[in-house]
């Protein structure tokens, strides 16, 4: 381990032991510098054209990409297709209620998903709670940890909801305003404050792209 | 009565292999991967490319389920319980529902009954249909899914139908069920049936007599009849080891007993018999649709008239409701202390034994590759193992 | 039927037998005689399966009740035995020899009610919670709603009102007066 790394910054991968913080990045996220307007325009329309998510079916709505994947629903003629690790995917899907322990593994995804990145956030339980609003083991609010592009009401939603809100994140994305990534940047440290609150034994690391 | 009925097995203590010799590697499976069922993980130690040691880590899904329940009145419960587990839900409302009625003694209406067990029946079908296209994408036939997912979501429409719900259907409701088939529903059923049968055949063809199928699943996963006892393995796993144990027949609830059909038992439980035996249970589940269709009567009450549900106090008690699900034995432990909340729910699902302590045992010398055809043939659902 | 409860008050004591359906009942035996009681049951009285094993907070009467549900298959029929212990110290012998998927109950019961079961293999282990740090949650004094409102950010706009109160207003109003 060089000595660079333990110089900390901010927040210094504190979690991790010491022989491990080194392998990790030692810097917050940063803002994506854009391009002028019309590479921009350009790039925004690509992006939106193939939107690949991440296969982890993080709660009840995973069942409902089953029959989106696959020939009934076929979200493949709409450009989206599922892919197996958050460094080839661009949309994380959020599928439901996220107890403590997936949001560990929520975040950590999201952070080593390649930027531009969206999320696309399931059902009642990732808006206010749904169902579970008492228990002691699900957040109630997904956007307090990572921020989220485009919410799909219902419990659970129909894959034709689904489909409906997947083209409203390509609007969105196509307008320039999936500001996702950007915003978790700029609001590193809230995020991270709010993470930690709710994950009481935080033994990963801070930075980690 | 032997002894050797059940003889001793050493359970899951086991010799920990030596990490820092530098043989081994420790790979994670899951919670993020394509070849895992739903969000659970797998700690695989492995050894060139074949696994030493497995550790199941469940607790992904954990929503607290039966903390809720505690919480809520004993009819407020019935919209949380389905969710407990997701492709199969039905079984956890009438489960929850038949304990109700038992402590409660409220008698079910013949229509009810019969509405109960179609609604059980189709969704065994679905949850089939939804694990086959698993069970082929695990050794590589993606064709598979694509057919049997769209069956599936042929069944689900039935559902929406009957119930206004796809996945979630919160149809068999304490008392009886929630509505009555629409006109021509049961037409429909049979035709969806048609369709589904016929698929099957092709499903039948396409992976069951493919050598690459067979290579693979053959002899993976192994599960002596003995183990059965030791590991309380219930359903297909169970049955394709040899033992006629179906609780349809053997608990007798709902209409099963005036349906006609054998449970299904196999010769060796490795993963292609007990694909091929749930192939073979979907054939049934087919059969036994018809069936409950010719039979259902055409009039009478659905529901049985309940309680004002806000002072609903159920006579303290407690009852254990088991049904045959497609995994197995699911089933409800229901206390009451003659509150108007429950004292205690307790689920047990299929997956418990089945995905956790047996997946431990059954995954080591298994080839790497394999692990996730393995993991599917035992038929797990996380949701069910944490609730 | 008869044959079985006379053994089983003879050699491990058990009382209360209760028949509560067809093919279904329950007894109870003292916890030190419990892991006992099982394994007679398991090998000479045919009740080979087990089902599950749980527990329950009487927090009224200071125990835990534990059950454990066997099965004969042979003879169709289901026992829940059931056990007690004080709830300011719960510990109970460990079956995970009797059955080889009982450490994962009891791992369960270890997480979720605080019952010790020394021996239990990984019974230690964190089994679905993740850096948890309140008390057993499934004690019935641990308050789910006042922990998880003290922990999770809640979404401002969500009214939430007292699901019996809405009921009473909403679907019941002749109640009111
Ligand atoms: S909103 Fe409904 S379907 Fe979605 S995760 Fe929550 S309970 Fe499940």
């Amino acid at each position: 381990m060089s000595d660079k790394h333990s110089i900390p910054g901010p927040l210094a991968n504190e979690g991790l032991p010491l022989a491990e913080r080194g392998l990790f990045c030692d810097a917050p996220p940063r803002q994506y510098q854009r391009a002028n307007k019309i590479t921009e325009a350009f790039w925004n329309w690509a992006r939106a054209q193939s939107l690949w998510i991440l296969g982890f079916g993080t709660g009840c709505g995973a069942i409902e990409l089953r029959p989106l994947m696959t020939s009934r629903f076929d979200m493949y003629r709409y450009g989206i297709q599922p892919r197996p690790t958050p460094r080839q995917s661009s949309v994380f899907v959020i599928g439901g209620y996220a107890s403590v322990k997936t949001l560990k593994r929520i975040v950590r995804s999201y952070e080593q998903m390649m930027g531009p990145k969206f999320v696309v956030a399931l059902g009642s339980c990732t808006i206010n709670g749904g169902m579970y609003w008492d228990s002691y083991n699900t957040i109630k609010r997904i956007d307090q940890y990572i921020p989220v592009d485009v919410y799909i009401a219902g419990c659970m939603p129909r894959p034709e909801a689904l489909l409906a809100g997947f083209q409203e994140l390509k609007r969105i994305i196509r307008a320039g305003r999936g500001e996702g990534q950007n915003e978790y940047a700029r609001k590193f440290e809230w995020y991270k404050a709010n993470q930690k609150q709710v994950i009481k034994d935080w033994n990963m690391p801070d930075y980690n792209w | 009565m032997s002894r050797a009925k059940a003889p001793y097995i050493a359970p899951a203590e086991r010799a920990a292999p030596d990490l820092d010799s530098g043989k081994y590697l420790v790979m994670w499976q899951g919670p993020n991967h394509p070849g895992i069922t739903g969000n659970m993980s797998l700690r695989l130690v492995i050894e060139g490319d074949s696994v030493v040691d497995c550790e199941t880590h469940v607790g992904y899904l954990h929503r607290g389920f039966e903390k809720l329940m505690e919480r809520r009145l004993w009819m407020q419960n019935f919209p949380l319980v389905c969710r407990i587990a997701v492709p199969e839900p039905d079984f956890n409302e009438y489960c929850y529902a038949a304990a109700l009625e038992e402590l409660a003694g409220i008698e079910v209406p013949d229509k009810a009954v019969w509405l109960r067990t179609l609604s059980l029946e189709m969704i065994r079908l679905a949850s089939f249909l939804m694990w086959i296209g698993g069970q082929a994408g695990a050794f590589g036939h993606g064709t598979i899914a694509q057919w049997s997912v769209t069956m599936r979501d042929y069944v689900l429409d039935l559902f929406e139908e009957l119930t206004g719900g796809r996945i979630y259907h919160m149809y068999i409701i304490p008392g009886g069920v929630r509505g009555d088939v629409p006109a021509g529903f049961l037409r429909r059923v049979l035709e969806t049936m048609d369709t589904v049968r016929k698929n099957l055949d092709d499903i039948e063809l396409v992976m069951f007599h493919n050598v690459v199928y067979k290579m693979r699943a053959q002899g993976l996963g192994y599960i002596p009849p003995d183990w059965v006892d030791q590991y309380g393995i219930t359903g297909p796993n169970a049955r394709a080891a040899g033992l006629p144990r179906d609780l349809r027949k053997d608990l007798g609830y709902l209409a099963y007993p005036r349906l006609s059909f054998e449970p299904i038992v196999g010769t060796v439980s490795d993963a292609f018999e007990r694909s091929r035996l749930r192939l073979l249970e979907m054939y049934q589940s087919i059969d036994l649709i018809r069936q409950i269709v010719d039979m259902l009567p055409a009039r009478g009450a659905f529901r049985a008239k309940l309680p004002n549900p806000l002072h609903w106090k159920i006579p303290a008690g407690e009852t254990y409701v088991a049904a045959e699900c497609t995994r197995g034995e699911y089933g409800f432990y229901v206390v009451s202390d003659g509150g108007d909340k429950p004292r205690r729910v307790a689920v047990r699902g299929p997956s418990y034994t089945h995905g956790v302590a047996l997946m431990e045992r059954l995954a080591r010398g298994v080839n790497i590759a394999d692990v996730a055809g393995l993991m599917v043939s035992l038929h797990t659902y996380p949701p069910e193992i944490e609730r | 039927m008869k044959e079985l409860i006379t053994s089983l008050a003879n050699r491990y004591g058990v009382r209360d037998w209760k028949d509560l359906k067809a093919g279904q009942a329950a007894c109870f035996v003292d916890s030190g005689r419990l892991r006992d009681c099982l394994r007679w049951l398991r090998d000479e009285a045919g009740y080979a399966h087990l089902s599950f094993a749980t527990a329950i907070d009487q927090l009224e009467r200071g125990v835990f009740t534990l059950t454990y549900a066997l099965r004969n298959h042979e003879r169709g029929h289901s026992l829940l035995v059931h056990s007690e212990i004080d709830r300011t110290r719960p510990v109970v012998d460990s079956i995970h020899r009797l059955w080889a998927q009982a450490w994962t109950y009891q791992r369960e019961m270890k997480e979720w009610y605080g019952i010790d079961f020394p021996g239990s293999p990984r019974v230690d282990e964190e089994f679905v919670l993740e850096g948890w740090q309140g008390p057993p949650m499934m004690r019935r004094d641990f308050d789910s709603l006042a922990y998880s409102d003290a922990t999770y950010a809640e979404r401002p706009g969500r009214a939430s009102s007292d699901p019996a109160e809405h009921m009473k207003r909403e679907l019941y109003p002749e109640e009111q007066a």
